[in-house]
């Protein structure tokens, strides 16, 4: 029996039946990204501007002359998602002061995948978020660039193939560990930071929704499962994800102000990574050393995150 | 009531663009343009222009975020030069692709390798293709005049397209100069609010900047082309306009002295002073010479280039950036281009001058000048020329 | 607005490639990709909107006695609600078949 978070099992019909992504997208099956787009939409409502970053996404949902967005969006380019919702947010504000446009909450949401956040959209992020403009930054994290045809990333977990850092017989895929974006927007004092996933999406939800009440920066990291370029059956985007999370690979968590917190309920002890590296085919050649490996890794990344849970504490609890 | 005021020129065109009440600011310094964004934010700091100015942490982020402040309909400024402008290349065709208004003064400075701060115009060069309107300043007064102008120009319904003011580093950023400048009064009556054509905002929703299938692409091109030439005739208008409200003619290529005379000399930016002089110096001499001023480098003005050149035995076509193993310089290249089919066309020498900030004189005019003169005679051997090189 | 043919004239092209018809994309009907498709055996079917949730698509709506239906206009047969169903009430069964 799939576990499907500790909510009432009949919240998704009290959910807004709403679609601000519609339908006729261009998305492969069983998009883990698209899923989370839904969902994170659903969250903001509409009053919101959308800023897309170059990247599946922004492909897939507005081939002229047709858009699957029902929120007023724009794309410019690959690394400034973060820099054009700058600018979002400026004239929103500059705008609204002026009496030029209605005087409205509007929210600014700039989104990416892992490569218009994590390496080449990062110094964007890191400007935008230094400045602290109101604006909310959510990483759609695939573990590739999966767009232009699964490549490596800084967010591909160690160890997977992909079309840049492939395995073969001298290689065993990507050698360095992931890169924690989340923990650098901590170090950002950003108010709000946290990872979410859409295997889980009451939680994705509710950050969503905590996040954009925030009147300053703040960040979403949400893994987004990609069945195509992960080399798994599309039905099993909801598994993976789940399995990602149970496994202590990609933990469940929020920061506010500094003080963090595990936001769905973990199983008591975690599943061993074996059981989500299996189901991927990103995974396939690794040896049993290599996952033993990459076992200790999230033991130990788990536990640093849990040291941070139990001994932070909330900025403001600090002054003194 | 118009004000004659001495200041640096990179100021007064930071007190241009605050006349124009402009809404978002998003700059990143870079020699030599600094002051005017630093003038810029003086103004905002002090509270005499009510507008967002963002520090953003590099050029491209300058840009992009300009996209994003005029996507929801704020009028929007920035400034850079030369590698800055490189650096927010990728974005320089999405804007105008996107027709976004935004407006952006130049401090034209030499691209780098070897790094150098001085002036030329190999950086505006550059960006020749990318379907902004671009504008040359020759001095001070045009600088603060064009600013007032492009604001207009850019968001007028029929052009919606980006356009960048060129002034040369040093040359005109850092020379202090007496300008005209008008009123709050007389900017507002001249320049009206921006009325976007589309703004991002939830009770308009609009996708900006979708994806260009192949069936579609070369029909998006041919638009942004037309749009490009088409806003000849609104800049030509609203020059009329400034000329009318404020008494100053501006002129796609302004012609100085040119009547009968077998030379002409073609400049762009601070030069065309100098060269102005040297015409002067000429006529003292009694040689037939005369100069064109190109202040409307695109759309490029071809019709009225081969008006202006009707008559003339030689054209010195100067440029100020190489075209490196290119049949000419830049400018060069165009002007060829444009007076190609022209039965009765000038001979052309191009003569490329002034580059990485080396200084260009009334005597370099003068020789360029004798040099057009002996080229009837005999046509010299190459297409272009890089004048003054040490060596031979 | 009026609606243009595809593919457009350059002067029918909208500026800057402006779409401003929101959610048009719903006139590509992504059916058309399936290779299978749900099928519902609603004697099981609790009315708990978990497909509707995890329905990448959002093509998932209550028909009018309440179950959760795919519109299969759009259904792009991934699977994913016959796999996440609590009681197994839904079924992915090749196109093609009864």
């Amino acid at each position: 029996m799939n576990i499907v978070e500790n909510f009432d099992l009949y919240a998704p019909r009290l959910v807004d039946k709403e679609e601000y992504f519609s339908v006729g997208h261009r998305a492969c099956q069983g998009c883990g990204e698209a899923l989370a787009i839904r969902l994170m939409c659903k969250a903001l409502g509409k009053e919101t501007v959308i800023v897309n970053a170059t990247g599946c996404m922004e492909v897939i949902s507005s081939m002229y002359p047709t858009t699957a967005w029902k929120l007023p969006w724009i794309h410019v380019a690959f690394p400034n998602s973060a820099s054009v919702g700058s600018g979002v947010e400026a004239g929103l504000k500059v705008l609204r002061r002026k009496g030029k446009i209605p005087d409205r909450d509007i929210k600014t949401v700039s989104i990416g995948g892992d490569g218009g956040t994590v390496d080449i959209g990062l110094q964007a992020l890191s400007g935008a978020m230094e400045r602290g403009h109101d604006l909310l930054y959510v990483c759609f994290d695939n573990e590739a660039y999966m767009n232009t045809g699964i490549q490596r990333s800084g967010a591909t977990p160690f160890g997977a193939s992909t079309t840049t850092e492939p395995a073969g017989l001298a290689s065993s895929g990507k050698k360095a560990w992931k890169k924690n974006v989340t923990e650098i927007m901590v170090a950002h004092n950003v108010p709000y930071v946290a990872t979410a996933c859409h295997s889980y999406p009451f939680d994705l939800m509710n950050k969503v929704k905590k996040a954009r009440k925030i009147k300053g920066p703040s960040y979403i990291h949400c893994l987004s499962v990609c069945p195509t370029g992960w080399r798994l059956p599309p039905e099993l985007t909801i598994t993976a994800g789940r399995l990602a999370v149970e496994t202590g690979v990609f933990p469940l968590y929020e920061v506010e102000n500094g003080k963090y917190r595990i936001t769905v309920e973990m199983p008591e002890k975690l599943r061993p990574v074996e059981d989500y590296i299996k189901i991927q085919g990103r995974f396939r050649h690794l040896s049993a050393d290599e996952i033993e490996m990459i076992q200790e890794k999230v033991i130990q990344e788990y536990n640093k995150l849990l040291d941070k849970v139990n001994n932070l504490h909330s900025w403001s609890d600090l002054k003194e | 009531m118009t004000k004659r005021v001495g200041m640096e020129i990179a100021f007064a065109a930071a007190e241009a663009a605050a006349l124009c009440r402009i809404d978002v600011i998003a700059a990143y310094p870079i020699t030599p343009n600094t002051h005017i964004p630093e003038h810029l934010s003086d103004i905002v700091a002090d509270g005499r222009l009510d507008a967002e100015f963002i520090c953003v942490e590099s050029e491209h982020s300058a840009l992009s975020a300009c996209c994003g402040a005029s996507g929801v309909g704020a009028r929007v400024f920035t400034a850079t030069s030369s590698q800055g402008l490189m650096f927010m290349g990728e974005v320089i065709p999405i804007v105008s692709a996107m027709r976004l208004p935004v407006v952006m003064a130049i401090g034209n400075r030499a691209l780098s390798g070897p790094i150098n701060i001085w002036n030329d115009h190999s950086d505006i060069m550059w960006q020749r293709d990318e379907g902004w309107i671009s504008l040359f300043a020759s001095n001070g007064q045009e600088v603060v005049d064009m600013i007032i102008q492009s604001f207009k120009i850019a968001e007028h319904r029929d052009v919606m397209l980006p356009l960048n003011i060129n002034l040369d580093g040093f040359q005109l950023t850092h020379v202090v100069e007496p300008m005209l400048f008008p009123d709050q009064g007389e900017v507002d009556r001249f320049l009206p609010e921006y009325k976007p054509y589309a703004a991002l905002h939830p009770d308009h929703v609009v996708s900006m900047g979708t994806l260009g299938l192949p069936e579609i692409f070369t029909e998006a091109m041919k638009a942004k082309d037309m749009a490009l030439i088409n806003s000849k005739k609104v800049i030509l208008k609203i020059w009329k306009e400034w000329e009318e409200q404020f008494g100053r003619k501006y002129e796609p290529i302004e012609a100085y002295k040119t009547e009968g005379s077998r030379i002409l000399l073609l400049t762009m930016g601070s030069m065309d002073e100098t060269a102005e002089a040297a015409i002067d110096e000429l006529h003292k001499r009694k040689i037939s010479a005369g100069l064109l001023k190109l202040k409307l480098w695109r759309p490029f003005p071809s019709e009225e280039l081969r008006k202006a050149v009707k008559g003339a035995k030689v054209l010195a076509v100067m440029d100020r950036a190489v075209s490196f193993g290119g049949a000419s310089g830049p400018v060069g290249a165009e002007i060829r281009s444009a007076l190609y089919d022209e039965p009765d066309r000038p001979l052309i020498i191009n003569e490329i001058i002034g580059l990485g900030g080396r200084d260009v004189t009334l005597e370099d005019f003068i020789q360029i000048a004798e040099k057009a003169a002996m080229a009837e005679k005999k046509k010299p051997k190459e297409a272009y020329e890089i004048y003054g090189v040490r060596g031979s | 607005m009026a609606d243009k043919k595809w593919p457009e004239t350059w002067q029918e092209i909208n500026p800057g490639c402006m779409v401003f018809r929101p959610g048009n994309a719903r006139e590509y009907h992504t059916g058309s990709w399936r290779a299978k498709r749900p099928v519902y055996d609603f004697s099981k079917c609790i009315k708990c909107g978990i497909c509707y949730i995890f329905c990448p698509e959002g093509c998932i709506s209550q028909d009018a006695d309440g179950y959760f239906v795919a519109d299969l206009d759009y259904c792009k047969g991934c699977g994913i609600c016959a796999h996440e169903c609590w009681t197994g009430a839904i079924t992915m069964v090749e196109e093609g078949k009864p």
